[in-house]
């Protein structure tokens, strides 16, 4: 379901794929500047799917021009968290959008135990399930 | 036989379009002699730099770092934005946009606020120009829990790692920028170029007010240009000149007399102007400055 066979967390965009080189990740902020979108690397220790809201590394990026300036920051989020998941997302800032456009993973733990299938008996023996993160069994700072 | 491999070098500055910038600069700054050679040799080098390696003659990329000095109204800037321009045609920064900073942009106000605001300022500034005016005042010997020097070695880092991102420029006043190195040795060394701006002669600031004046749609008369090299003749001599930006204030303030007139010339019954009217300067415009009525006195700014 949410971890595939091959024990990778599948989240934004180009997750299927090997992970981006930093070339890669320059094109992709390019394209992102391009359109004039604000850039902001994010970081955390809980992927689960509903934890929406990341921890931000620093503000947003607005009024960049060029991507190396993007990628720097990038390369210090992965210095401080080496084995958080970070992300990076681009938002479009234009009245009546406001709201992401990019999404896509660009650094992830060396091994990443997935999510286990949780059974929670109701009601009249009913079944109820949900989806839980190994990792966050242990406290934070010490889940990767 | 081997053909030997060649680069044709005229074609990697026709391709960049870079004798058209520098022509311009030739062309719409006034003197400025040993500035124009040597941004002509910075562009020659890079051209150069380019054909090598398409050669193969791989080397490491060059240190552009520059410092301007000289004084108040010399060019500093406007040739930065030029600078901006011919490196980006060249290829060697890859956006060519200019962020202009000073002191209060790089160092923040308390523990810890200094080293995000300057990464910030970098950051924007990637791919372009970095242009520091005043760049002394980052440094203050007098307090030594000056927040400047953690900017300063910000910088330092930044300009040494990500030399292929950006060019820093610093720029200010000759004297006062010798101290600043003096006491940061290793800002000293990491830049390359330094480019010292003269002054201007009486006939270099006539020609740039006559400039001046074309840009803002406005003429002379023929007396008034005669007034106007006078005015700048006894200007150059008191305190506080501050070169082609005390010219440009004297037209400002030019304007504002012959508008004046033209206004109090209604109220005499003039009823209608001329866009002749409306474009000349004359020289009573200039001839009522204070300059003239009192010699020795302060300047009025």
């Amino acid at each position: 379901m949410m971890t595939n066979s091959n024990q990778r967390l599948t989240q934004g965009q180009f997750s299927f794929l090997p992970d981006l080189t930093d070339t890669q990740i320059t094109a992709q902020l390019e394209y992102a500047l391009k359109k004039g979108w604000a850039i902001g690397v994010e970081y955390t220790d809980d992927p689960h799917p509903r934890n929406t809201y990341w921890e931000m590394f620093g503000n947003p990026m607005f009024d960049l021009k060029d991507a190396a300036g993007a990628l720097m920051e990038i390369n210090s989020c992965r210095k401080t968290f080496p084995s958080h998941y970070i992300r990076v997302t681009a938002f479009d800032a234009t009245r009546g959008v406001e709201s992401p456009t990019m999404s896509y993973l660009v650094n992830r733990p060396a091994k990443e135990p997935g999510f286990g299938l949780v059974r929670q008996e109701v009601d009249n023996r009913a079944i109820r399930y949900t989806i839980h993160s190994y990792a966050t069994d242990k406290p934070e700072g010490e889940r990767y | 036989m081997d053909a030997v491999k060649t680069v044709d070098l005229q074609a990697i500055v026709r391709d960049s379009n870079v004798t058209e910038v520098l022509d311009q600069l030739d062309r719409e700054l006034v003197g400025l002699a040993p500035v124009k050679r040597r941004i002509r040799e910075i562009a020659a080098y890079l051209a150069v730099t380019r054909a090598r390696k398409q050669l193969g003659l791989e080397a490491a990329a060059p240190s552009l770092h520059m410092c301007f000095t000289g004084n108040p109204g010399t060019g500093k800037t406007t040739v930065a934005l030029r600078m901006a321009e011919i490196l980006h045609r060249l290829g060697y920064v890859r956006k060519g946009h200019v962020v202009s900073v000073t002191r209060d942009d790089l160092v923040g106000q308390y523990i810890g606020h200094t080293a995000p605001k300057t990464k910030e300022v970098l950051k924007k500034a990637m791919g372009g120009v970095l242009f520091i005016d005043e760049a002394y005042y980052l440094y203050r010997p007098e307090n030594e829990r000056d927040y400047g020097q953690e900017s300063i070695e910000i910088l330092l880092q930044i300009m040494e790692n990500n030399r292929d991102d950006l060019v820093v420029i610093l720029a200010g006043y000759k004297n006062r920028m010798d101290t600043f190195f003096s006491s940061n040795p290793g800002m000293s060394s990491r830049i390359a170029h330094h480019i010292d701006f003269p002054d201007y002669s009486q006939p270099e600031l006539l020609s740039i007010a006559g400039k001046m004046v074309g840009a803002m749609n406005y003429r002379f008369d023929a007396e008034a240009e005669t007034a106007m090299g006078d005015y700048i003749g006894r200007r150059l001599t008191q305190p506080n000149f501050a070169n082609a930006r005390s010219v440009r204030n004297a037209l400002d303030r030019a304007r504002l007399r012959q508008a004046n007139r033209l206004f109090a010339g209604v109220g005499e019954g003039a009823l209608n102007v001329t866009a002749e009217d409306l474009s000349t300067l004359s020289a009573s415009d200039i001839l009522a400055s204070r300059v003239f009525d009192a010699p020795d006195s302060a300047e009025r700014t």
